[in-house]
């Protein structure tokens, strides 16, 4: 029994369930296959970033620039392909993914290099990347008329039946899971956030670990951008406007401790999935609109609830043997 | 033209070093257009028409400024500013009703002329206030384009910006109240969709998937109509759920195109602009004075004429469909 409670992702797997019986109970046409892969897929931008959140907070830091990373780099690929229709769809995806690395590479390296801590680093870097913006387009908007059919339909182009923007989340998902458990690097991720001083006598460079978490981290937001702009088929400087603490509160809600070098990728993808699924079932059961910012609210207070929980008896076990001995 | 102006600008300057104060009135009218953010594309179509009066009256600077997103913080710090320039006038469109009370109140105190347009301020923080249209003509336009493709009747359901933005629910409770001209059309649901195209997006599908016979939605708000639009072309219901309500030509040429949309409506930013540049000047240079029951001129907009809050309306929601959107879809 207890072994199950402090499987965090037992829990939410329950809380998921018991979400969707209580939907449908109000709501049937919810848990149809054709709706929940529509939920799948409009959760998937969420999926993509929170994953690349993960491995940031897993090494003691956190970006808040993913979001304006997202719209920057998701307004130049539909101001480029507004200008130059004939780019192929392979030449956009590749700069989407190049953009948005060397975005999360600036956030990594001033923290690497000059030390300074990540969230004032990438409090700085939202706000430069979202003036950006501006800058580029003048704060125009790109439309949909002004985007070429291959642009808009990539993310929605149906590959056995799933839209490929949902492909893609599975695809990240599955290496994200390899890369993690069977790479040096994916070990680095736990080790540099779980006792940054025992990693540096493994002999790991703790700062270009966080440098590489920043990196991916920063091209799946790249990616995201390209797929959101696409999907709304609409680029401006506020979209997704404080999507960065959506994805923070996923990654919470999944269990990763903010406090780095605990949580599994497993753990934010059902985080992940339980904030889509929130955020798609609010429109159809009917709640006051003025209740579903608190529904939403206190769904994450109760993960964090849940975590500083669980992290308070291990403090208190060893507690007892110190005095035990003493 | 170009030079005399420049030689006569130089003049009136070193006139006003050896004078002081007292050549400023030689000077420039300068008239600031505060909106609510910058790189919204119907503020810079508003800042087109400022442009425009600012021409045909000659001797006015329009100075086009705003906060970089949509908060009143925002827009005190710009007016502060503006206050420190020492402006003629302020011409805003305010992000919150209250909020900016004392720092145009403190605008007002230093001789500058304040006026609000588009999104109101409460009364003692301006001279006047520019309604784009009134109330309750905006109200009855968005029933009525979507009770005019509707002949038969049917459901229709509206999807809203925030559920606290003043502008949205006025013109709902404007609608409601000519429901009953429209007989056969029912309002469904109302959803909020923050003005955010991904909560709008889902908004718009969950509206079809709790309405089957849905057969319209009305978007009163520029990013609700775009996702909806949107939503409904990735539903495969166009024909089906028509999308209107007020949006940009620009920005809904692709929903007209692919049949999303049939019609929307919205007034002319441009001449929202020109009008309230006008009106400001009007009052900057003392020409006219804002009492109720005043009639300002405002250039080819004709006369504004104010209520007892010192608040008056443009003119009629401009409709937008397939036989003229081309012709907007580049102006704004």
């Amino acid at each position: 029994m207890k072994t199950f409670l402090k499987s965090r992702e037992a829990i939410l797997s329950a809380a998921i369930l018991a979400l969707l019986v209580l939907i449908a109970s109000r709501f049937p046409a919810f848990v149809e296959p054709g709706n929940l892969a529509r939920v799948f897929t409009d959760t998937s931008p969420l999926i993509l970033l929170a994953l690349g959140q993960t491995v940031v907070i897993l090494t003691r830091c956190i970006d808040l620039s993913v979001a304006a990373n997202l719209a920057l780099t998701g307004m130049v690929c539909a101001m480029l392909n507004a200008a130059y229709p004939g780019v192929p769809m392979a030449a956009i995806l590749v700069l989407a993914l190049a953009m948005g690395a060397v975005m999360g590479m600036i956030n990594g390296l001033m923290v690497w290099k000059l030390n300074i801590p990540p969230i004032v680093v990438t409090l700085g870097t939202m706000t430069i990347y979202r003036g950006l913006i501006f800058v580029l387009s003048g704060g125009a908007w790109v439309n949909a008329h002004e985007m070429s059919h291959a642009f808009t339909g990539f993310p929605r182009a149906e590959l056995l039946g799933l839209p490929v923007l949902a492909w893609i989340a599975i695809l990240v998902t599955g290496l994200f899971f390899l890369g993690i458990a069977r790479t040096p690097l994916g070990r680095a991720f736990y080790a540099v956030g779980g006792n940054p001083h025992a990693a540096v006598y493994t002999g790991i460079d703790v700062g270009r670990t966080q440098f590489m978490a920043f990196t991916l981290s920063g091209m799946l937001a790249g990616l995201t951008g390209y797929l959101w702009v696409a999907r709304y088929s609409v680029a401006y400087v506020d979209i997704a406007g404080g999507f960065e603490l959506e994805v923070v509160a996923a990654c919470v809600i999944g269990g990763i401790s903010i406090a780095g070098g605990a949580g599994t990728i497993l753990g934010t993808l059902l985080g992940a999935l339980f904030l889509g699924i929130v955020k798609n079932a609010l429109p159809v059961v009917d709640i006051s609109p003025f209740w579903q910012l608190a529904i939403s609210g206190t769904a994450i207070i109760v993960a964090v609830a849940f975590n500083t929980r669980s992290g308070r008896s291990k403090g208190r076990i060893i507690l007892k043997r110190a005095e035990g001995h003493a | 033209m170009g030079i005399t102006r420049r030689l006569f600008g130089g003049t009136a300057l070193a006139a006003m070093m050896l004078a002081g104060g007292a050549a400023q009135a030689q000077d420039n009218v300068r008239i600031a257009l505060v909106v609510k953010a910058l790189g919204i594309g119907f503020f810079e179509a508003a800042a087109k028409g400022a442009e425009e009066a600012a021409a045909e009256l000659g001797n006015v600077e329009v100075i086009y400024t705003g906060p970089t997103d949509t908060t009143a913080e925002g827009q005190i710090e710009v007016i502060n500013a503006l206050i420190a320039q020492n402006v003629d006038a302020i011409a805003v469109s305010a992000n919150d009703t209250d909020a900016l009370v004392p720092a145009l109140k403190k605008a007002m105190q230093r001789g500058i002329t304040v006026i609000s347009w588009d999104s109101g301020v409460a009364p003692e923080g301006r001279q006047l206030h520019l309604n784009p249209s009134s109330n309750p003509l905006i109200g009855n336009m968005i029933i009525k384009l979507a009770a005019d493709n509707l002949p038969e009747g049917g459901e229709v359901a509206v999807l809203s910006a925030t559920t606290t933005s003043t502008n949205q629910n006025t013109w709902i409770d404007e609608m409601n109240k000519v429901m009953g001209n429209y007989p056969g059309i029912k309002v469904v649901g109302t959803v909020y969709g923050d003005d955010l195209a991904d909560k709008s997006y889902r908004e718009a599908q969950g509206l079809m998937q709790t309405y089957p016979d849905l057969d319209a939605i009305i978007a009163p708000t520029s990013v609700g109509i775009v996702a909806a639009a949107r939503a409904v072309e990735d539903a495969g219901k166009v024909g089906q759920v028509n999308v209107t309500g007020l949006g940009l030509p620009s920005e809904m040429a692709g929903a007209i195109e692919s049949g999303a949309s049939k019609s929307f409506a919205i007034w002319n930013p441009i001449d929202l602009g020109y009008s309230a540049t006008y009106l400001a000047y009007e009052l900057a240079t003392g020409a006219a004075e804002a009492a109720p029951g005043a009639e300002i001129p405002m250039g080819r907009m004709g006369k504004l004429t104010l209520d007892d809050n010192n608040e008056g309306a443009m003119a009629d929601p401009f409709i937008y469909d397939a036989s003229n959107i081309d012709e907007f879809k580049s102006i704004f």
